[in-house]
């Protein structure tokens, strides 16, 4: 045990000296100093704080000289240590299979996603709860009623449905959490394969601990977050399928860290801490399943000890599946580094939380019922004030003369408060307590509608839709602006390798596909190198991996739809990539096997817009760097000799075709120069912070002189039905813009086939651009002028603007811009990154604007999560996007059902719940108003304690509960006239107007009730409880009435929740009256013998009705609405073939000569050129190979405003 | 391509929804077709047609007049005697200190004034007494009463809710307890009709369920308007509270301040042109608070008392009826609008939208 002591020593002593390389860890080189590991036990387990390994090349020497050191540890050490360990806190060192050492450090590998336990379950839950106002309110108000001074009924009339109303969210809670529960227990109880004391030994996924060494099979679920160490694969390589991570299926390649490379698999068996020992330093936990940025050391026996980088391609993460190999073992590492936050539950809570928890979205009904309830909580205070104090005055003036009454003559302090107080408690009920459940019970049935639909089910790929988010189904209908991505959003992402320019020659123009075009056919079968060269890159600079079936058909496993396009297409142009091994790949051109050794991968980022690979051919030994990306990311990079304008000029009449555009490019690699290079590569590339800046600007070293190959042009469908959503939707008054990522020609292209902007005469496109602050000024000003003379003609005005232009008007006009998006119905963003478009929607919502945000991919999740709503496209691209979104649906047309349908009558069912509640409401509560004036203004309650309660939670709930199945208009009707969007979107069905028309029912119904009861049941009928349940009644008559009223649509359910709740009303009271104990024994059977009873109640029902009815109709027939006007149209006049349904035919069968289709480059009239033809710019320039061409020339006149950019070949 | 499209379309299919792992499970949950889950539900859906609208205020029109003049008929053949003798009968001397008079428990207060019967009055007639301007539905009266006291012995000291009559000053509980009972009415009518004594039964004036269920036939009143103050009427202490019949009549609160309580009945037919002898014993106190006390004869039809209300009430409504009715009717012909025109939307004529 000495070695321990004076190990420990080293490291105090080399700490000391080395104050910034600090060495946690005792290295040792053989067994007999294990005691060592005591050290660094302790200081890590009594604390998390962990201290930076030292990553500098020197290290190992220092380790070899701290070896050689024995001195005893002082206590200084140990102080400055600790200090150390204070300062670095965002690492953490993993010590690969110490079974000793790892037991207490951090967590185990136990999931638990409880949200409670049984112990805190009651207090946990209550608390969220109260955390509520709304809860806050009526907690109050039911402890108000427990003082029985002032307690104008039983507290059972607050205190029932609050506790109803708790425990059924409770129980909501409660179920899901035991659902967590159990599929914790599940995956903690699965059975792996773990080292243990070097033995390999079967224990629960629970039991795992950091650093236990983990062994898994082919198609095993990864149990912890791995470092991989060892597979049955020679090269190191295993496959996993990351779905349940980030939904995306296709396979990814995990490769075992060099350092781990070539270890014997019986070594890789065998390990125990005493024989070798290794270290993982790595950051601490975080939710970035994309990142890894950490270290690996083995030290010997094992060979290579060096400080080695991990990334993530070295991980396994969580719930991942082992595909495509035999075995893999790696080191458990950060047990939740993923799945502290994402719960292991289900999918729900998973995925759920791995997008962090977040903010509860409010809808514009939410806001709107916030406000009325805010003002009905102030008529509320008014009231009482009011009352409170005309009762203090009448107990004062008249009540002391009523001797049987007995005011005492003192009063205790308080007793001014106690009318007003009591008053506050009898109008409480102003305020529905059922509201907040109705609204969540009726918001979570249209979630489930959604969910349901069979007809926004993706018969593709059977997905159907998804609520993700139940809340917010009303702001749907209420949308006005949407902002879509392009690519897989409108269109397939399926991408169709079509046309391609190979050093100045097209191929493809004539048959639209190049892979049938015999030119090409002949140059590649006759080896033109410039083709053959082509080719290569097309087949080698991807990530692509290729799997061959056992038939032996090939196919292809890649992350990217344009690599695959690529690869597919180059393989039928005979240069087949067959195999992948390691770094070694393999390509079959024309029978014959070309190996490339990978060397290097630079890796594709949006920021780059361009990806490399440099590969060594194994034939000549040449190194070869390949690219490919967006042309403005390789053409600027060409070697200086090179003329590209060939090649921008392909990219233009491609992008114009609403191509997709690929710049390839290469370059041959000096060896010196590449040794050089790879240095600084893999010391970027162990960076632990902002590696991925670092390498960026270490590629771009490499990434220059260029030799441009050509231009791919890939093409990508349209998704069926796009246009006609999106004509639709704009017709409903929704505004589109495009962001997308793409170049501005194929933007417009694609804007223009998919009814985004209409053609000449009707369209017109405003472009603004400019690379300096000026330039952007003075076309954003020009772009403003014509807009705001433009915005009284009935034209289709669209702005197009790119990233770099939109960067500085953000920045600097903001004002400028804000007031053209106000203006402008459309807009086309180009070149936008993730976090433009997050601003954008940021800068509509900030215009009070609701926004919808669609897309498909992972750089539209900001702009889905900042948006009002998200709706993601679960497609190719994997589903971070339908993840992050509120929405999820399977294809873009279903947005149209989505909107039209769903959030239409979403809204509508809401307006008038939501209204009716407060009507109800309000109803019971004026009746009690007015009887106070009846009772000496003392606070009596008209109603008893069982009548006010079941008032409120059961009568008048049931009914209107069933109003989410009322459709006012059919669907087809919608969607034939969807201008009939504008009473939502404008809020007209629910606003403190149609607000003020239901308070006024209220009060009208309230006085009608009350007058019918104290007059027709005065004098010697007057009893209390008979009155009471006149009145009662009356109410009760009266809302099933109001209910029937407003319902447009009666199905079975509604007929048997309006009448049954009427029929349970006399049923229940019928049963209280039938128990001699409750205060109304008898009542209800007294009242339902006497027909007096009944006339009266008839009588409150038609003089009620009457004026409602007579109103309504009259409105109905001679002041229609809209929806009133079409809801006559469809329930006498059958289908109606409406002006603008025509239109719509019409302009379907235009869009079929839609310019995709067009095949003949002379045939490409682009359809935005005659935009202006009096414009002085209508003669066409072209200014370099610049890709935005900008025909600004004329400052006079507004109209050169109307710039166009096309390109003539 | 084939082998891709294929390997991506099933993959989309299981891990379609947002979610993944389980998505075997969501693929088989996938919504089993009913018209529920797809809202088409079969539905009938009513629109305000002017044919229905006015057939429906003819309808209601037609319906409530007759009943309106059938209540109005049977409100008017009931006869009824009121006759307010709060006033009246305060001795001429005392008309300046009615209340000192009324509380003076040494005064005279037998009234004794006739009335004729205006119209035969079949029997039975009821004996009212009617009292206005008393809040018996006043917060504080209200409550002051034990039901559980009421209803049977073992709860006697259950006073709690009789504040501030629940309890002598010796705490010893009051029955029945309460502010109710306390300011029991207790004037007292007696009637002659050619001087031959009218017999008043108090039988059955109060509900059978009350005697039965609410006040105990074991529960006596007791330490009952024994206290300094004295409210209303005293109760024999010897016959049980299910007896006492003034008593339940009484505790049934009136929900308002002008109400009629049930004081006996005469089972005697009286004649047109009967002088009917009242002899009243004035000694409730309203003269305090300004309430008028009222004795009232009368006979009872099908919907009850003399009560013009209901049936005014239906010949207005119904008349305001068939009025809405012709006047739709009169408008349509005048101004006739062709429902869902789709000309009037707007949108049409406008195709900017809106």
């Amino acid at each position: 045990m000495d070695h321990g002591t004076c190990n420990q020593s080293d490291i105090s002593l080399l700490k000391r000296r080395e104050t910034k390389h600090l060495l946690k860890v005792a290295v040792l080189l053989n067994d007999q100093i294990q005691g060592c590991i005591v050290r660094p036990r302790q200081s890590i387990a009594a604390d998390e704080r962990i201290k930076p390994l030292p990553y500098s090349y020197e290290t190992k020497e220092e380790e070899r000289k701290t070896k050689t050191k024995t001195k005893t540890k002082s206590k200084e050490d140990e102080a400055a240590e600790e200090e150390e360990e204070r300062e670095s806190t965002m690492k953490r060192f993993v010590y690969i299979n110490d079974d000793e050492l790892s037991q207490d450090l951090y967590c185990d590998n136990r999931i638990s996603n409880r949200k409670y336990t049984l112990l805190n379950f009651l207090p946990k839950n209550l608390w969220e709860q109260f955390s509520r106002f709304m809860n806050q309110y009526f907690l109050l108000i039911a402890c108000l009623q427990l003082w029985s001074l002032i307690t104008p009924v039983n507290p059972a009339s607050t205190w029932g449905p609050l506790i109803f109303i708790f425990a059924v969210s409770a129980s909501k809670e409660a179920w899901d959490d035991y659902n967590r529960y159990l599929s914790d227990k599940k995956a903690n109880e699965k059975e792996v394969w773990v080292v243990r004391q070097g033995i390999k030994k079967h224990i629960q996924a629970q039991d795992i601990h950091v650093g236990n060494i983990v062994w898994l099979r082919e198609n095993d679920e990864v149990p912890c977050d791995l470092v991989l160490i060892g597979t049955s694969d020679l090269q190191g390589l295993c496959y996993v399928e990351t779905a349940a991570l980030d939904g995306e299926t296709d396979l990814k390649t995990r490769v075992i860290p060099p350092a781990c490379m070539g270890i014997d698999f019986e070594l890789l068996h065998k390990i125990k801490a005493r024989y070798s020992y290794g270290v993982i330093e790595c950051p601490n936990p975080d939710k970035d399943i994309r990142r890894f940025d950490a270290n690996m050391r083995l030290f010997p026996p094992f060979i290579d000890n060096d400080l080695c980088p991990l990334t993530i391609k070295n991980t396994i993460l969580q719930s991942c599946y082992l595909r495509n190999t035999e075995w893999a073992c790696g080191v458990a590492l950060l047990n939740h580094q993923f799945t502290i936050f994402s719960l292991f539950s289900g999918n729900e809570t998973k995925l759920g939380m791995s997008r962090g928890i977040p903010e509860p979205k409010l809808t514009a009904v939410d806001a709107m019922i916030d406000k009325l309830t805010g003002a009905i909580f102030v008529f509320q205070i008014v009231v009482v004030i009011v009352l409170g104090i005309a009762g203090n005055v009448w107990k004062d003036t008249e009540a002391r003369k009523q001797w049987y009454v007995l005011y005492p003559k003192e009063g205790p302090w308080y007793e001014l408060l106690v009318i007003p107080l009591r008053f506050e408690l009898l109008c409480s009920i102003m305020i529905p307590i059922s509201i907040k459940v109705s609204l969540d019970l009726v918001k979570s049935l249209y979630a489930k509608f959604i969910d349901w639909d069979y007809e926004m089910i993706d018969q593709e790929t059977g997905t159907p839709s998804n609520a993700t988010n139940t809340a917010i189904s009303e702001d749907l209908g209420q949308v006005e602006y949407i902002l879509t991505d392009k690519t897989g959003t409108l269109t397939e992402n399926r991408m169709i390798f079509r046309r391609c320019c190979i050093s100045g020659i097209f191929f493809g123009n004539e048959s639209g596909d190049a892979l049938k075009d015999v030119e090409l056919i002949d140059a590649v079968s006759s080896g033109s190198p410039d083709v053959i060269r082509f080719l290569t890159v097309m087949a080698i600079c991807n990530t692509v991996i290729p799997i061959k079936s056992k038939s032996g058909a090939i196919s292809y496993k890649a992350q990217s739809q344009d690599e695959d396009a690529l690869v597919q297409a180059a393989a039928r142009l005979h240069m087949v990539f067959v195999n992948k091994n390691a770094n070694i790949l393999e390509i079959n051109f024309n029978a014959s096997i070309i190996q490339y050794e990978v060397l290097d991968t630079l890796e594709f980022t949006s920021d780059r817009k361009r990806m490399s690979v440099v590969v060594k051919d194994c034939q000549n030994g040449k190194i070869l760097l390949l690219s490919k990306g967006a042309d403005e990311a390789i053409l600027p990079y060409a070697c200086s000799g090179q003329q590209t304008r060939t090649f921008s000029e392909a990219v233009e009449q491609y992008s114009q075709l609403g191509l997709r555009t690929l710049c390839l490019a290469w370059r041959e690699l000096k060896e010196d120069e590449y040794r050089e290079w790879s240095l600084l590569f893999k010391e970027a590339n162990s960076t632990l912070i902002d590696r991925e800046w670092r390498l960026a600007e270490v590629c771009q070293t490499l990434e220059h002189d260029l030799e441009i190959l050509g231009v791919a042009a890939i093409e990508d469908h349209l998704q069926d039905g796009v246009p006609e959503a999106i004509e639709t939707l704009r017709k409903a008054g929704i505004n589109f813009w495009m962001l997308t990522g793409d170049k501005q020609n194929t933007a417009i292209q694609i804007a223009l086939s998919c009814n985004f902007i209409s053609p000449e005469p009707k369209g017109q496109l405003l472009l603004i651009n400019g690379k300096t602050e000026d330039e952007v000024s003075r076309s954003l000003e020009r772009v403003l002028l014509t807009m705001r003379i433009t915005t009284s003609e009935p034209k289709d005005v669209a702005f197009v603007v790119d990233g770099w232009a939109l960067e500085i008007a953000l920045k600097h006009y903001r004002k400028a811009f804000t007031e053209l998006a106000i203006l402008s119905r459309t807009a086309i963003c180009c070149r936008v990154t993730p976090s433009q478009k997050a601003q954008l929607v940021e800068l509509l919502k900030s215009c009070d604007y609701r926004t919808l945000a669609i897309g498909d991919g992972g750089n539209d999740v900001r702009m889905i999560q900042q948006a009002d709503i998200g709706v993601g496209i679960s497609g190719r691209e994997g589903l971070q996007a339908a993840r992050a979104a509120d929405y999820s649906i399977g294809r873009f047309r279903f947005l149209k059902r989505l909107i039209l349908v769903h959030g239409r009558y979403s809204y509508n069912r809401t307006a008038f719940l939501s209204q009716y509640s407060f009507y109800k409401s309000l109803l019971i509560c004026f009746i009690q108003i007015f009887f106070s004036f009846i009772s000496g203004v003392s606070g009596t309650s008209l109603f008893n304690s069982v009548s006010l309660m079941a008032y409120n939670v059961f009568y008048t709930s049931i009914p209107v509960l069933i109003s989410v199945l009322d459709k006012d208009l059919s669907e087809t009707t919608v969607m034939q006239h969807p201008q009939i969007l504008f009473y939502c979107q404008a809020g007209r069905l629910l606003n403190p107007s149609t607000f003020a028309g239901w308070f006024g029912r209220s009060l009208f119904h309230a006085i009608v009730v009350f007058v019918i009861s104290i007059n027709a049941y005065a004098y010697e009928k007057s009893e209390m409880e008979e009155v009471s349940m006149v009145a009662l009644s009356g109410c009760i008559w009266l809302q099933a009435f109001v209910v029937a009223l407003e319902t447009n649509s009666f199905t079975v359910l509604q007929h048997l929740a309006i009448w049954g709740n009427l029929a349970a009303f006399y049923i229940i009271n019928l049963l209280v009256s039938a128990l001699p104990s409750s205060g109304m024994y008898t009542i209800m059977f007294r009242l339902c013998r006497q027909p007096y009873y009944w006339i009266t109640v008839i009588l409150i029902v038609v003089a009620g009705m009457g004026p409602v009815l007579a109103l309504k109709y009259f409105r109905y027939t001679y002041r229609p609405s809209k929806i009133n006007i079409l809801q006559q149209a469809e329930r006498l006049g059958g289908p109606i073939l409406s002006l603008g349904n025509i239109e719509s035919q019409s302009r379907s069968i235009e869009k079929d000569i839609s310019p995709l289709s067009i095949t003949q480059p002379k045939n490409r009239n682009p359809v935005f050129e005659p935009l202006l033809s009096d414009s002085p710019n209508s003669t066409r320039r072209s200014f370099g190979s610049g890709t935005t061409f900008d025909f600004f020339q004329s400052q006079s006149r507004l109209s050169s405003i109307y710039s166009r950019n096309c390109k003539d070949n | 391509m084939n082998t891709k499209g294929a390997t991506t379309s099933s993959a989309g299919g299981t891990d379609g929804a947002s979610d993944s792992s389980s998505a075997a499970k969501r693929n088989s949950k996938k919504p089993k077709y009913s018209r529920f889950t797809q809202q088409e539900l079969p539905a009938c859906k009513p629109i305000l047609t002017p044919g229905w609208v006015i057939t429906t205020f003819i309808f209601v029109g037609v319906i409530f007049i007759p009943i309106g003049l059938a209540s109005l008929f049977a409100s008017e053949r009931v006869v009824e005697i009121v006759y307010r003798y709060d006033e009246g009968c305060i001795p001429t001397n005392y008309s300046d200190q009615k209340l000192a008079y009324i509380q003076n428990s040494t005064t005279n207060k037998t009234c004794t004034r006739s009335l004729i019967v205006p119209k035969q009055m079949k029997r039975p007639v009821y004996v009212y007494y009617q009292l206005d301007n008393f809040y018996q539905n006043h917060r504080r009266y209200v409550k002051s009463r034990s039901d559980k006291q009421l209803r049977s012995r073992a709860s006697e000291s259950d006073t709690s809710t009789c504040d501030p009559e629940g309890t002598t000053p010796d705490n010893s509980p009051i029955v029945p307890c309460g502010l109710i009972a306390w300011s029991l009415f207790n004037d007292t009518y007696g009637f002659l009709v050619n001087n031959k004594t009218l017999k008043v039964s108090k039988r059955n004036i109060a509900w059978k369920s009350d005697q039965e269920h609410k006040f105990g036939s074991d529960v006596y009143p007791k330490n009952f308007q024994s206290g300094g103050l004295i409210g209303g009427a005293k109760l024999n202490a010897s016959i049980p509270l299910s007896e006492q019949a003034d008593l339940i009549v009484w505790m049934r609160t009136a929900a308002f301040p002008t109400f009629r309580k049930l004081y006996g009945k005469i089972e005697k037919d009286l004649e047109a042109n009967e002088n009917v002898t009242v002899v009243i014993q004035n000694n409730y106190n309203t003269y305090s608070f300004g309430g008028k006390k009222k004795l009232v004869l009368s006979t009872t039809s099908w919907i009850g008392g003399k009560n013009d209300f209901l049936g005014v009430a239906y010949l207005t409504v119904g008349g305001l009826c068939l009025f809405l009715a012709i006047s739709f009717i009169l408008v349509y012909v005048v101004k006739p609008r062709p429902l869902g025109d789709p000309s009037f939307l707007s949108w049409n004529r406008n195709p900017s939208g809106v």
